[in-house]
């Protein structure tokens, strides 16, 4: 059953009362006395609401979403995958969930063993020397790596002016680099949809500080001149950073240091396994080579004769970017999950989920224009319809997948695919799964030739049916706004 | 176990499929010299064996719940209700993407949509967004947003400001040509009494100046008068940031009555427990002039194609995904589980709740700050009003006197020593409604014998 | 697709119209129809000074946003108010209720003869395959 739930503040009623607190066990203190005059509020005009509304009114809207415990969801570089729910019991036992990050070390040895031995699981799964859990999602990870790049070319005596971006990055790459003060340069992709090794041989010299390349890269293809690339950016001086958005393909399969690369961000959130929660907290982890090692955010933790403790002592550090030590809880969730598969199901990860991506790529190409017919990795990348019709675009097929039970795919990006279509299974889902979704893209294929307008209509089964976005943009109604007395 | 749900009959059949003998073939763009290597990591474990692993490591840990504490310094240890936790971690809100495609998303969508209201009348300020990682990062975002915005590169902050706040803002800073003066704005006297000295924010306002960060209540717990401040920023042109506890909020005047132009804030408080300081909920609202600069997602309300309300994420043009290297910020998540919980967590308090917990902190802080200002060698000193931290001068460096608190099964208050080392005798004692008059109690008595 | 013979265009899609002294700027019909719903334009102060080919704003659509081109230097002396209520004026009249901003040119008789007529700005659209 499906409810139109109004806004919380709708179902408000004055007077009504949801909470419980205790009544005060020390003596009164006058408000009047304790805080001045024009320093206390006149109104707080907040919704008011019994329990059982609050619950109510957050389940019907909990209804109106889709999740991965619905069904599909095979967003392109998201990585949608099973959320284990062991995970979240752990992340709730009390021991983690309250405890304070001013404690004493010595009450919290058993949080700090934890980040310590993530930490380590993390290098050897990606072959790095050291990294930091502190960023709270990918993007932040992207910055604290990108700053650390810097912070060696300061400390070689020139920060150096350009940042070396392909032309199929996700957004956040140019938005890090600009907020490290950066000018991002753009390399195109060759027509194998992987760097262009002669255009990027012609931007290299000693003003680029380095390239930000994603491994695999966003059309879900792994770049085979990778050590080349590495090569020739070391040889101007310049370091590579590697967006591990992507690094579920790679589970098992090569460390991403032995490739050249000098930094990795991680996207706990994708890999492994911390909920997205409908859009963060995330949790993000940067990985670093020996060459920049020095420059990690403080704090890190270190391990003596079994005991662990904070490691501010580090000179070079480019400081701190999160209040505290980053998304703790989702940590234990990431390290819970490590643990749960061992060496051998991390493994088993990546390679099923670079054969769910291959397996989807071979199923659906006589339907959907394939971009680069080669191997793919995780994930693959058409061109929309192989068999355009008239007037039907990406989005159209996208908002058909509702009506069919799955969450549409990526779209429109990567930005040098026209009409993009970008799939990624995940190794969770099993291949029921895949065939009742190709069998739903084949259809709709189909159909975008007979009955184009069921598509253009998509989605008819939803909570909403297309919203008006345009209106939304020109006069942003973005609040509630309290009756006028 | 590793939820890899394929048969061996599935996996054939989709080698076949696909063209190719052995997945390892799939493989084959990796260079073959590092390709498949051995990974050092423990073999796998059962769900009673990962659980039995974890519960070891987080008995290890003392914690709010099994100590009375007192520590606060940007985490808090506020009452979160039952049904927070039953909601949000109801697979349809935790396992949902960014809400992108907002036909199945309407749920977070509008939950959004709320959470920006409730910032926004708590704060009174214009417009929010839905949350960024942490106060840190919104206030560091705020800053640099203003000089954007100026077109000037100085952040003036006062040193009673979290200073873990200006050293993330300093790190964000690095790679633009923008300078953080650290203003005192408070001395040390001779007792060791601390005194407000305020005015020296005002006097470090000049024509370069962007911003002027401020906080209430700041650090150390006080309330600095903000109204003449505000004039004088807006007076040389520049815009007031002000990070606000938005517990506090719940008597205290909201910002946008005294001119702040954008208002942070650490929302963890009324979602999330403390968590060893992770995941936190960074607020931002700020005024309707400035809200094609703000950083961050936002949902507003439309209508669909047959004129039903609806929710939509808009104004994406300023974001990583449409602005590039042009966007506002490189943010492309927010912590929209944690903003869901706050706003279930306001809603159960509704207006009479907030203010309720709110003066049950204001109420036990006092207590705990008369009953530690009699002891001797102790002595509270509180330049201004205060809702649930004030500073307490030790007889004795805190270190040591926290040492004898744990002893006696008390987690004490932030060593202020941490901070500047002069301060090495000062600690910063927050009481929360979740604090008994028997915590206090235990807490005093453990102090006075420590002064004996 | 409206080309008016009357305006001189730039290849990024901006045209010019002198008057009274001014040089009155926007966006040409072909650029309004690319971006689709427009949502937003951003515009600079009045008093602030372009180059020929400089940026003087951003206009935005659902899902794209573009850097605006000043087809002459000059100092803005007006902004078109009404869009910033009314962003749609950029696609119902590009070359009317649609207008950006009025510059005084600071060097008219060089950047005036740089700028594309009707013919020229039609052959580029031609190039680049424009329908």
């Amino acid at each position: 059953m499906q409810f139109d739930e109004p806004l919380i503040f709708e179902r408000s009623s004055p007077g009504r009362r949801g909470y419980s607190l205790p009544e005060s066990d020390v003596p009164d203190v006058a408000l009047e006395e304790a805080v001045p005059a024009h320093w206390r509020r006149d109104d707080l005009p907040l919704p008011e609401a019994s329990e059982l509304d609050v619950v109510r009114h957050f389940t019907r809207l909990s209804q109106r979403n889709y999740s991965i415990e619905h069904g599909f969801y095979p967003l392109g570089s998201c990585t949608m995958k099973y959320n284990p729910k062991v995970n979240d019991a752990t992340a709730g036992l009390p021991g983690f969930s309250f405890i304070h990050p001013h404690q004493p070390e010595s009450t919290i040895q058993g949080a700090l063993s934890l980040i310590y031995h993530l930490s380590q699981a993390i290098m050897k799964i990606t072959g790095y020397a050291n990294c930091s859990l502190q960023p709270a999602a990918g993007a932040h990870g992207e910055l604290c790596g990108v700053l650390m790049m810097r912070a060696h070319h300061v400390k070689q005596g020139n920060p150096r002016r350009k940042m070396i971006i392909p032309d199929s990055a996700h957004g956040t790459n140019p938005a890090t680099a600009a907020m490290c003060g950066y000018d991002s340069i753009e390399v195109p992709s060759s027509a194998r949809g992987t760097v262009d090794m002669d255009a990027l041989a012609g931007l290299l010299d000693e003003d680029v500080a380095g390239l930000m390349l994603t491994v695999p890269n966003t059309l879900g293809l792994f770049e085979q001149d990778i050590v080349e690339i590495c090569r020739m950016a070391h040889d101007v001086g310049a370091l590579v950073y590697c967006d591990g958005a992507n690094m579920n393909a790679l589970l098992g399969a090569v460390q991403p240091a032995a490739l050249g690369l000098d930094v990795l961000h991680l996207n706990l959130h994708k890999t492994f396994t911390t909920p997205h929660g409908g859009g963060g907290p995330g949790a993000g982890a940067t990985c670093v080579n020996e060459t920049l090692e020095p420059y990690l955010p403080v704090p890190l933790v270190r391990e003596e004769d079994g005991a662990y403790a904070w490691d501010y002592d580090r000179p070079d550090s480019i400081g701190r970017i999160h209040s505290f030590y980053g998304n703790f809880l989702n940590q234990v969730r990431a390290y819970t999950y490590i643990r749960t598969l061992g060496g051998e199901g991390i493994e088993r990860a990546g390679e099923y989920a670079v054969l769910n991506g291959n397996y989807l790529k071979e199923r659906l190409r006589d339907a959907y224009a394939l971009r680069y017919d080669r191997t793919c990795m995780h994930e693959v990348v058409f061109a929309g319809l192989k068999e355009k019709a008239e007037g039907v675009r990406t989005l159209d097929v996208a908002k058909r997948m509702i009506d069919y039970g799955f969450h549409p795919s990526t779209v429109y990006f990567p930005l040098i695919v026209p009409e993009a279509l970008m799939i990624e299974p995940t190794e969770t889902e099993n291949k029921d799964t895949l065939d009742e979704f190709i069998d739903a893209l084949l259809a709709i294929a189909e159909e975008a030739q007979t009955t184009p307008e069921k598509l253009k209509e998509a989605p008819v089964s939803a909570p909403v049916r297309r919203l008006d976005e345009t209106t939304a943009a020109r006069r942003p109604n973005l609040r509630w706004e309290p009756p006028s007395p | 176990m590793d939820y890899v749900p394929h048969s061996s009959a599935d996996r054939e059949a989709m080698l076949r499929a696909i063209g190719v003998a052995r997945a390892a073939d799939l493989f084959h763009d990796i260079p073959a010299d590092v390709r498949h290597p051995q990974l050092d990591l423990p073999p796998g474990l059962s769900e009673p064996e990962v659980i039995r692993h974890l519960n070891e490591l987080a008995q290890q840990n003392q914690n709010v719940q099994s100590l009375p504490s007192f520590l606060g310094a940007g985490c808090y240890n506020h009452f979160i209700p039952s049904i927070v936790n039953a909601l949000i971690l109801r697979g349809e809100f935790l396992t949902s993407y960014t809400p992108y495609q907002p036909e199945l998303s309407q749920g977070t969508l509008q939950a959004m949509y709320e959470f920006q209201s409730m910032v926004c009348l708590l704060t009174g300020m214009d417009v929010a967004n839905a949350s960024m990682y942490d106060e840190a990062t919104a206030t560091a975002e705020a800053a640099l947003t203003a000089c954007s915005v100026t077109k000037r590169a100085k952040i003036v902050a006062p040193d009673t400001f979290n200073p873990t706040t200006l050293d993330v803002l300093e790190t964000y800073a690095e790679g633009r040509e923008v300078t953080l003066e650290r203003v005192p704005a408070f001395t040390i006297a001779d007792d060791g009494a601390l005194r407000d000295n305020w005015d020296a924010v005002a006097a470090a306002i000049d024509g370069e100046t962007a911003c002027v960060v401020v906080q209430v209540p700041n650090f150390f717990g006080w309330v600095h008068e903000c109204q003449e401040l505000a004039e004088t920023v807006h007076a040389h042109g520049a815009l007031l940031v002000v990070s606000a506890d938005p517990v506090s909020l719940g008597i205290l005047t909201p910002p946008g009555e005294y001119g702040a132009d954008v208002v942070t804030g650490e929302g963890h408080g009324l979602a999330l427990p403390p968590g060893l300081g992770g995941p936190r909920l960074g607020l931002y609202a700020t005024r309707k002039k400035y809200l094609r600069q703000m950083p961050g997602r936002v949902s507003g309300m439309t209508k669909d194609i047959e004129g039903k309300r609806g929710f939509v994420m808009t104004l994406q043009a300023r974001e990583q995904h449409i602005r590039r290297e042009k966007a506002t910020s490189n943010i492309c998540t927010n912590e929209a589980l944690a903003a869901l919980a706050f706003t279930i967590n306001v809603s159960w308090l509704g207006p009479a709740g907030m203010r309720k917990k709110a003066e049950l902190c204001l109420a036990k802080s006092h207590y705990a700050a008369a009953q530690i200002d009699a002891l001797p060698g102790f002595a509270v000193s509180t330049p201004g009003p205060y809702i649930k931290e004030f500073v307490a001068r030790c007889p004795a460096p805190v270190d040591a006197v926290n040492a004898h608190l744990l002893e006696h099964g008390v987690l004490g208050g932030y060593d202020l020593g941490n901070v500047r080392p002069e301060l090495d005798r000062h600690m910063l004692v927050c009481v929360t409604e979740l604090n008994t008059r028997e915590d206090i109690d235990r807490l005093v008595a453990a102090l006075r014998e420590f002064a004996n | 697709m409206n080309i008016p013979e009357e305006l001189r265009y730039t290849k990024e899609h901006e045209w010019a119209r002198l008057e009274d002294g001014l040089c009155v700027v926007g966006i040409t019909d072909y650029a309004q129809g690319e971006l689709g719903d427009i949502v937003y334009v951003e515009l600079p102060q009045p008093g602030a000074t372009v180059e020929a080919m400089g940026e003087f704003g951003v206009v935005e659509s659902v899902k794209t946003a573009s850097d605006l081109y000043s087809p002459i230097a000059g100092e803005i002396v007006a902004i078109n108010e009404e869009l910033e209520e009314s962003p749609e004026l950029v696609n119902d009249a590009p070359y009317a209720g649609g207008w950006m901003i009025k510059l005084r040119p600071t060097n008219l008789d060089a950047d005036w003869p740089t700028l594309l007529d009707a013919a020229g700005y039609a052959a580029v659209l031609a190039e680049s395959g424009a329908h």
